[in-house]
Order: structure tokens, then C-alpha cells, then sequence
């Protein structure tokens, strides 16, 4: 069974003990309504990227809720900024936001780890 | 020849501010690079430099678009650039012909009157002496309106003013000084060596009653060699240093210099020509919202000081109000996007899943955009309209397509648009269409300014829907209803396209003609460029944009945009339609009978 | 203390009548205004009431029973257009200009359906076979079968949930709580119906709070084959045949769906009614952020309003489902009638908020 396309999660299960904050906080300070996503999938089901290839926006913001950043930064390449999924969130997150901090923190964390 | 000491703060100050500005202009010309460089040269000697000659007196003097937006704050600055201006012109005509050369040290002419204390007469030295004074009256004049802004900025049309920094006040000061100190100079030279004119000979006359003028006469003149010389000085560190780089960017501007999509010498300069005169302020609608530190002339300073915060440079909504208002003619558009694209030059992009799929043949294209699928109002319009007009045409983006690229850019993302627009391209151009129509503003953009499509017309459904109109393929039919149209930012200002959709529109109704629209049209608000702004802050926006709307009080309100659509629909005040929508009313399409009768007739609610 | 009170009720729908056929049963002298032609309201459009399928008729029948109370006068087609208040009484008048006094006042204006039209991506009024649950209850008590606006027997039905409620870009954020349910007894309905259709459930979250939801869930799932897809549907889009393409996701398997069906049946959820809102003005009465009409606490002062003399019954106060409609009707009763006691002892409550 396909997953859609994260194939570097190292462990099966979701480690709450080991929750890496460092990408959440930062989202969360610049967008806070970011902390009211329910999981609904009106984003993906509308996503101009997600209709072409395997890219999962709720689930990339689910995961960066539980602390699973690894390989974020090669799935978030996928999003075209087309803007469909705020047009479509019944929470009002501006989710194009949330990528382009992600975008951004990923940027430091590279130059960082250099 | 005497050389008074009092006249060394005015020459230091003159000093640094000529070594400063030379610095400052080389530095940035060098930065310009080679090619434009060349370009100056090439254009030196061409119409570019007498219109610019004329741009320069009659915006940098005269300040006409700044008498466009109020005459009382056109006034003010006039008064002040072109009154000084003549001084200086006139004053050293004036030692010229008292001198019979123009051999001078150039302090002279500033100090005239006090060197000239002999009352001894030259050529048109009395029209002279009263052209100066008449002069300095209209500077005055002006300067007191300066001094009144402070108290009540209403009457200059204005509802805020720039922020200033503290060197910017200590100059500000200096400069209100100048003035006050060279009629005080003068008036008691007068007072004492009858030399003055209409202004300074009544004036000196009326000093010299109550005041000791001998000794006080002497500080007045260094009075003023001081503020000039503070002035000077602080100049090319202020705000002030607009005045020489404006007429630079206005020459660099018509001798065809643009900025490229990275920051340069000529970015440099636009920013430096930013008087701060605040202008660009009012018709920002982020204030409405209370958003109030990251207007245009707040931007500009940060790009100066090389302090770039995102949460001002992606808190615009791009929707060009701003441009319309400055007076000075910068290209605030694409500042900010070049600031966007070195913002996010480091992100990247994965679109290797863009690829070739067969493409049908087809004369039409036609490319709803990504917004249009929410309002699919909007594309069964435009397919009921293309099937009337018997078009032959394919839908490209009616199952699946990538973005137009557009919302990339707007991003800053230039670099990953472009991977976008060479895959949309091939498809267009393998398609083999000669036209290619879109129901999206943003989408009309970019393919209209950024794509390559050699022989592909590129239409708005609007303007396409006039041609249909015009050529007979599509039923029109008056229906009594009124409405105001909203001109969306990128179809009107972005793209000038202001007359095609209200000519379709008058065909089908009562089109009603608003103050705020064209040019000045507001924005709905829903912008993809600000990244920052919260809902509750949009909706003050919307707000005050709908209440302007059901003020004319419309039957209904009409828009070409589907982001615009979508944004007023929501406020649920007035029906919204697109224009498409407008026209494919008129088409009624034969549909098979139906067994049961449609219980569910259009205006009739249930509950 | 009974004798010579009046009471006038503002709404003839469920509540608006239970409340005021007890009132008048108990002595007071009660004026129901309604604005349409009929007294019911919503329950004379609805066919089959959850959770046991039990038949609206009956409700209807029962109202129509109570509205012969004597001390009840009913106005029908008639509207409020002014509403003052002196001392303990009200002076209200309509829009065929005539004028009543009244002691108290009952405000049971009830809800409206939230206007699918609003949802543009659902293309309700703009593709032929989107339909909502108002008119698919109406097809349920008017039409022996179902078939589709465009006249065919649909093989695929799917019914999209949160239609106008939890929604920020409507501007409702509430739950309006009954959809839920009857989104699956509606999809119970269908495949009695039409047994050899499949009915999808879009939902973000199963709200099946009341006594038996949950058992008719279970019996959905078991007894009648309804598909419940936990994703929120993004947009429908029309193919050339009438047959509408649906794109969700498939959450809980964690990738995008796409689906042909011939009829969506969107669950659009309540609104306070105009009728509320006007009368909530004209009374100056206290609205919850939610825009329904609040009441002094959420426990024990549940008809009670911060205007003393102006009770609520029903759901101009919230959204409510029709058993807890009538028990919030009677409630006011007794409100209203405590209300009476309290001012003859000169002991009247006031509304702190």
C-alpha cells in the first residue's frame, strides 16, 4: 500500500517523547491560527499540486503537529503557492502562509546544520 | 575682499554636501552594472534628456501631481523647491550684473545683502531687489502652510503623515529656519542700510523702532550661514537627499534605466528619491485595519537602512494604490517584488512532476484558473457562452493543470514560476491555438507579461466576450437591473483594462458609475500577495469596500475576478456576479424536457 | 394574579405554539403572531423525524390541535414592525397597523436554513442535481421515489455535511448540531428507497450526541451499506452528462479521492431567521457571537433574556433538535408564568451580564 511518498520516517510509530518543537513553534508564533486545524482535508481535496502528483498538505501540517519533520522540506517543494487551500479552509489558517514559513525556517535550519 | 567668518558654516556644510552626494550618486551609478551604464551614455544626447529636463522642473519644482492630489499641499511644496530654486537662480543673476561677471565666490550671492550695503545701483537692481523679496514672500507663504500642516494635516487632504526619524526632524528643523533667519538677516541690514526691498525695507523699518539693529544685525547673518550650513550638512543623511536623487532618477528613468528582478544601484536610487512626503499613505487601505507600519514609505526606509522585516514586506496586498498616488513616479510595484525575489532566493522548488501530456488541438484556449473552480459560476458561464458562439476551443485546465505561475511570483518566487510557465507553455503552443482566454486577472498577467507565446493572443473572458458581442455571436439582452462594477487590481490598474468590461456590461443593463474606481478603485481585500494580514483585518477591508458599493445602492454587483468574487460573496450583502455570468444570462439553452415538474424555481427559499 | 395577563408569542412554529397553548391552558389570554399563511413552520415540510423515523405528520396534527385552545387567538400573515416598552408593558405594532398590549412577551421566531447557494464550489443553483437536505425531505414527503432534478434514478448519491455551519468563510462557526444525524437518517431513507443506490457521507467529524444516534449509525453502516468518508469536500464540478465529480480527501487513508455521483444532498445547517434578528433588534436583546439570541446563563435561565417581560422558546435561541424544541417551549412556559408570580411579590429578576 502506497503512503504518498515520505519514505525516509525512520521509526513506526509516532514518538510523542521525542517531538522536535523547533518548526511548530515557529509556525505557531508567526500564523497562530495554525493551532486550530482540524484535519478536515478540504486542503488537500482542492490542492492544484496534490491533483498532480502525491502531496499531502493536512497531512504535512499533522505531521509537523506531531513532530515528524523529517523529508518536510522535499515534500513542501511540491506546493505551486497557488492559494486554493485558504480559499477552502473552514478554520481561516492561511495554510500558504504556513508553507512559506516552513520554507523558510528549512532555509535556516540548512544553513545551520552547514 | 573680505572674507567674513561667518560664512564658513554655510560653505562647510555646502562642503559635505557636495562630497556626500558625489559619493553617493558614483557609488550607486557604478552599481548600476555595464549594461546600463552604456545605456546613459548611448542616450545622453537624446529626447530622454529634455524630457527629463522638463519632468524635472515640472514635478521636482513645481510639484504637479503632488497639486493633483490637493492644491494647498502642492502649494506648500512648490513654494519651497521652486521659490528656493528662484533665489538662487535670481541671486546670482542679481551679484552677476552687480558684479558685471560671473567671476565670483559663490557665497556671495547667498549673502548679497550683506555685502552689498552701498545701496549702489546696477543694471535692473531695483527689479531685482524687488524680485527677491517678492521671492522670498512666496517661500514664506508657503513655509507658514508647512508650520500649519503640523497642527491640522485635514486641509492638505491628508489623514496621516509619515513617521519621521530624529535626524529627519533636526534637518526638518534646520530647514524651517532658513528662511526665517535670512528675512530676519536681511530686514535688519535693511533697517540699518536702507537696502532692501517692498518686504525687507518695511519690515527693517518697523524693526528699527524698537530693536537695537547694529548689533544684532550681525548674529541674524550667521544665524542663517548656521541653519544653512546644518541643513546642508544633514542633507544627503535625510529625507532631503530626495531632492538631487529625484532628478537623477527622473533623467535614469527617461533614459530608459529600469530595475531588473534584483536590487540595485537604480533601486538605490528610487529609494533616495522617496521624499517621505507620505502620500502614498492615504490610499493604503491596511489602515483601515489598523496596520500602520508597513506602507510604502516604511518599506523604502527599511530597504535604506538594509533592515528588511518580512512582516512589512509581506504585509501589502500589491494592489498598486499606492503607485497611483506618488507623486515622485516610483516603481513601488516592483520594489517590493525585487525585495520579494532576493527575500526568498534561497527557497526551493520540486516541480519535476510537471510533465508533457498529449494535447488537443483547438483555435481557443481557454484557462479558468485556479480560483475560477471555486466559483463555478463563472466556468459554466464560459462554457455555455463558448458552446452559443460555436468556439472551438478546449478547456485546458478543466480536469487538472498547474498553476499559472503567478502567485509564485507575487511570492518572490520568480525562479520556480519559471519552471511553471515553460511547462504551461508547451502545451499552449502544441496546442496550436491563436488565442488563449482567461476568466483570472492574475492569471491574464502573467501570461500576458511573463509567458513567451509566440502568435497566442492573450484575452481577459471580458475582452473576449466584447468581441463575441461586437460580432454578432451572442444574444444581448437588456435586463432593468443596476449595477456597479469593480475594476479587480490586476485587470485595472495591473493591466489598464478598465473600458472592455463595462462596455459588455452596459449592453445588459444599468451600469452605475462610482467615485472610487478605475485608477482608484480599492481592493477587495482578498489579495494572495499579503501573506500576513488575518482574516478579522481582511474583513475590515471588505467591509468598507461593500459599504461603498450598496451606497449607490445596486441591484447587484459585478466583478471579472474570482478571488474578488469570492471575497464579496462572502460578505453577503448584494448579489455578486462575475461578468461572464452576466452575459451567458441572456443565453437560454434548449435543455431535454423534463418528466417531473422543477419544483425548485430560482427566487423561491424553502425555509 | 392570571386573570387579565397578556401574553403575545412572536413565531408559529413548533415552539411558538407549545409554549403558547400551555399558557393558555393555564388561564392567560396569549397572542400568537406568525408571519407566514400557515402555523407549523419547519415540521410541515419535513417527512420522518430521527431518531425512530416517527412521522412529522403527527407533530402537525397535534399543533394543529393545539391552536383550538381557548384564550389563544392566532394572526397569521402577519409581521411586527414596532415593538416599545413602558414600565411592565409592551406596545407592539403590525404591519396591518394594528396595535397590542401585551405583559410579556415570547420570542419563537425560530431558525432558517443556511443558503447553500453561499458555497459556490458546491454549485447549488448552478448544477441541475445538487440538492440540499431541505429538498431532498420535501422529495421524501411529496414523491413516492427519488429521482434526480435532471429525471434519472441516481446510482450514487453523496451528502456533504458542514454546509453553512463550522465554516469561518460563511461566517458561522458553530456547529448547528441536528445535520449530522440527519444526514444518516436521510441516507437510511434513501436506500430504503431505492436499495440498489450507494449513499457516501462526507463528514469532518460525526456529531451523533442524542439517545439512539449512535445506534443508527451502526445501523447505516450495517443494515443499509451507507459509505461514511471522513473528508471535507473541496468541490463538485458537473460533467457533461449532469453526473457530478467530487473531490475530497480520504483522511483517515490519508490521500485524495475522486468520485462520480448523481446527486449531492448538501446538509445545510441553521441560521437565526431574519424574523429573529429583526425582533432581537427591535427588543434590544443580547446575541451570542454565534447570532442567535442568548440567554441568561446556559443552565437554569435558558428562556430567560436580559429584557425582563421577553422570553425565548425554541431555536431563535440555538440550535436545537425537535424534542428539545418542545421541552424548551414548555420551559418558557413555566418561565413566564414564574415570571407573573415573581412581579405581583415585586421580586424581578434582572439579567447581569
Amino acid at each position: 500500500m502506497k503512503k504518498f511518498g515520505f519514505s525516509t520516517i525512520n521509526s513506526r510509530t509516532i514518538d510523542y517523547q521525542q517531538f522536535d518543537t523547533r518548526l511548530l513553534d515557529k509556525v505557531l508564533q508567526e500564523e497562530p491560527s495554525f493551532a486550530r486545524c482540524m484535519s478536515c482535508g478540504g486542503c488537500t481535496a482542492t490542492c492544484s499540486a496534490g491533483n498532480l502528483i502525491d502531496f499531502n498538505v493536512r497531512m504535512l501540517g499533522l505531521l509537523i503537529k506531531r513532530g515528524e519533520i523529517e523529508g518536510l522540506a522535499t515534500e513542501i517543494d511540491k506546493c505551486m503557492l497557488c492559494g486554493k487551500c485558504i480559499l477552502v479552509c473552514p478554520r481561516g489558517i492561511n495554510t500558504r502562509h504556513v508553507i512559506m514559513l516552513i520554507k523558510k525556517e528549512m532555509v535556516k535550519l540548512k544553513l545551520e546544520q552547514v | 575682499m573680505k572674507i567674513e567668518w561667518f560664512t564658513f558654516p554655510f560653505v562647510a556644510g555646502f562642503i559635505i554636501l557636495l562630497v556626500v552626494i558625489i559619493a553617493k550618486f558614483s557609488r550607486w551609478i557604478f552599481q548600476l552594472g555595464q549594461k546600463n551604464r552604456l545605456k546613459i551614455i548611448k542616450n545622453f544626447f537624446s529626447m530622454g534628456t529634455l524630457i527629463s529636463v522638463k519632468e524635472s522642473f515640472l514635478e521636482g519644482l513645481i510639484h504637479r501631481k503632488v497639486h493633483q492630489k490637493n492644491r494647498l499641499l502642492g502649494y506648500m511644496h512648490m513654494s519651497l523647491a521652486f521659490g528656493w530654486f528662484l533665489l538662487i537662480v535670481v541671486g546670482h543673476l542679481e551679484m552677476g550684473f552687480y558684479k558685471e561677471t560671473l567671476n565670483f565666490p559663490f557665497y556671495k550671492a547667498v549673502f548679497f545683502r550683506y555685502f552689498n550695503t552701498s545701496n549702489q545701483q546696477f543694471f535692473f537692481s531695483e527689479g531685482f531687489t524687488f524680485l527677491m523679496d517678492f521671492i522670498l514672500l512666496f517661500i514664506i507663504s508657503g513655509l507658514s502652510l508647512a508650520y500649519y500642516k503640523r497642527i491640522n494635516k485635514k486641509i492638505f487632504g491628508l489623514k496621516r503623515t509619515t513617521k519621521l526619524k530624529l535626524a529627519d526632524q533636526l534637518a526638518l528643523s534646520a530647514l524651517w529656519l532658513i528662511f526665517p533667519f535670512r528675512f530676519l538677516a536681511e530686514s535688519f541690514t535693511a533697517g540699518i542700510y536702507h537696502n532692501g526691498g517692498f518686504l525687507t525695507q518695511t519690515a527693517g523699518n518697523l524693526f528699527a523702532t524698537f530693536l537695537p539693529l547694529d548689533t544684532l544685525y550681525f548674529s541674524t547673518w550667521l544665524g542663517y550661514s548656521i541653519v544653512l550650513g546644518c541643513f546642508m550638512a544633514a542633507l544627503p543623511f535625510s529625507r532631503y537627499m530626495h531632492i538631487p536623487t529625484e532628478i537623477l532618477f527622473i533623467f535614469l528613468k527617461n533614459w530608459g534605466i529600469t530595475q531588473n528582478e534584483k536590487t540595485d544601484g537604480f533601486t538605490q536610487i528610487e529609494a533616495n528619491a522617496c521624499s517621505r512626503c507620505g502620500i502614498c499613505l492615504d490610499p493604503c487601505q491596511l489602515t483601515l485595519a489598523n496596520i500602520n507600519h508597513v506602507q510604502t514609505v516604511y518599506t523604502i526606509r527599511e530597504f535604506r537602512e538594509n533592515r528588511i522585516e518580512d512582516s512589512n514586506l509581506f504585509n501589502c496586498m500589491m494592489c498598486g494604490r499606492c503607485e497611483e498616488a506618488c507623486p515622485v513616479g516610483i516603481d513601488i510595484m516592483k520594489l517590493r517584488t525585487n525585495l520579494r525575489i532576493e527575500n526568498t532566493k534561497q527557497y526551493d522548488v520540486a516541480y519535476d512532476y510537471l510533465t508533457e501530456t498529449s494535447t488537443p488541438k483547438a483555435e481557443v484556449i481557454y484557462f479558468a484558473g485556479c480560483m475560477t473552480h471555486l466559483t463555478p459560476a463563472i466556468k459554466k458561464s464560459m462554457t455555455k457562452i463558448f458552446n452559443h458562439a460555436k468556439v472551438d476551443y478546449w478547456f485546458m485546465d478543466e480536469e487538472k493543470a498547474p498553476c499559472c505561475g503567478k502567485p509564485l511570483m507575487q511570492a518572490g518566487q520568480y525562479e520556480a514560476a519559471r519552471q511553471l510557465i515553460a511547462s504551461n507553455s508547451k502545451q499552449i503552443i502544441a496546442s496550436g491555438a491563436k488565442e488563449l482566454i482567461v476568466s483570472c486577472p492574475i492569471c491574464y498577467r502573467v501570461f500576458n507579461e511573463d509567458y513567451q507565446l509566440p502568435g497566442v493572443t492573450v484575452k481577459h473572458h471580458s475582452q473576449y466576450l466584447l468581441e463575441l458581442i461586437n460580432a454578432g455571436k451572442l444574444p444581448v439582452i437588456q435586463q432593468n437591473e443596476t449595477m456597479v462594477y469593480h475594476d479587480p487590481c490586476d485587470l485595472g490598474r495591473g493591466s489598464k483594462i478598465y473600458d472592455e468590461p463595462r462596455e459588455v456590461l452596459r449592453h445588459y443593463g444599468k451600469l452605475l458609475e462610482m467615485e472610487n474606481e478605475r485608477e482608484n478603485a480599492k481592493c477587495c481585500s482578498g489579495s494572495l500577495s499579503n501573506m500576513k494580514i488575518s482574516n478579522a483585518e481582511r474583513s475590515i477591508i471588505c467591509k468598507d469596500v461593500m459599504d461603498e458599493f450598496i451606497s449607490y445602492k445596486p441591484d447587484q454587483l459585478v466583478t471579472a475576478c474570482p478571488l474578488c468574487k469570492k471575497t464579496f460573496a462572502a460578505g453577503n450583502k448584494i448579489p455578486v456576479k462575475d461578468i461572464a455570468e452576466v452575459v451567458a444570462n441572456s443565453i437560454h439553452v434548449n435543455q431535454k424536457p423534463k418528466e417531473k415538474v422543477h419544483e425548485l424555481e430560482l427566487d423561491e427559499v424553502l425555509y | 394574579m392570571i386573570k387579565n395577563k397578556t401574553i403575545v408569542t412572536i413565531g408559529g412554529g413548533l415552539a411558538g405554539i407549545e409554549t403558547s397553548h400551555l399558557l393558555a391552558e393555564m388561564g392567560y389570554e396569549v397572542l400568537l403572531i406568525e408571519k407566514k399563511a400557515e402555523i407549523g413552520g419547519k415540521i410541515l415540510n419535513w417527512d420522518h423525524l430521527f431518531p425512530s423515523f416517527s412521522p412529522a405528520q403527527q407533530l402537525c396534527d397535534d399543533v394543529a390541535l393545539k391552536c383550538k385552545s381557548a384564550n389563544l387567538k392566532i394572526l397569521t400573515n402577519t409581521e411586527l414592525v414596532d415593538i416599545k416598552k413602558e414600565k411592565n408593558i409592551f406596545f407592539l405594532q403590525t404591519n396591518h397597523n394594528l396595535s397590542f398590549k401585551a405583559d410579556a412577551i415570547v420570542v419563537a421566531s425560530g431558525f432558517e436554513l443556511f443558503d447553500a447557494k453561499r458555497k459556490e464550489e458546491y454549485g447549488y443553483r448552478i448544477y441541475d442535481n445538487v440538492i440540499t437536505n431541505a429538498d431532498l425531505e420535501k422529495k421524501f414527503k411529496t414523491e413516492g421515489t427519488i429521482v434526480t432534478p435532471t429525471g434519472d434514478a441516481p446510482k450514487r448519491v453523496a451528502f456533504v455535511h458542514c454546509v453553512g455551519s463550522r465554516d469561518e468563510k460563511v461566517g458561522n462557526h458553530y456547529c448547528s448540531k441536528v445535520c449530522c444525524v440527519t444526514a444518516v437518517k436521510q441516507a437510511i431513507e434513501l436506500n430504503q428507497m431505492m436499495p440498489d443506490a450507494v449513499i457516501y457521507c462526507f463528514y469532518m467529524d460525526l456529531r451523533m450526541f442524542g439517545r439512539g444516534y449512535e445506534e443508527l449509525y451502526r445501523s447505516a453502516q450495517e443494515k443499509h451499506n451507507i459509505q461514511f468518508i471522513r473528508g471535507r469536500v473541496s468541490e463538485v464540478a458537473e460533467k457533461m452528462d449532469g453526473s457530478l465529480a467530487i473531490k475530497a480527501e480520504d483522511t483517515l487513508a490519508g490521500r485524495p479521492l475522486r468520485m462520480n455521483v448523481d446527486m449531492v444532498v448538501l446538509m445545510s445547517g441553521m441560521e437565526p431567521s431574519q424574523g429573529t434578528s429583526e425582533i432581537g433588534n427591535m427588543l434590544e436583546l443580547k446575541r451570542g457571537d454565534d447570532g442567535f439570541l442568548k440567554s441568561a446563563g446556559d443552565f437554569a435561565g435558558r428562556n430567560i433574556t436580559n429584557v425582563p417581560g421577553v422570553f425565548l422558546a425554541g431555536t431563535c435561541a440555538g440550535p436545537m433538535t425537535v424534542a428539545e424544541t418542545i421541552e424548551n417551549a414548555r420551559s418558557s412556559a413555566l418561565q413566564v408564568h414564574n415570571y407573573f408570580k415573581n412581579l405581583k411579590n415585586e421580586k424581578v429578576r434582572v439579567f447581569h451580564n
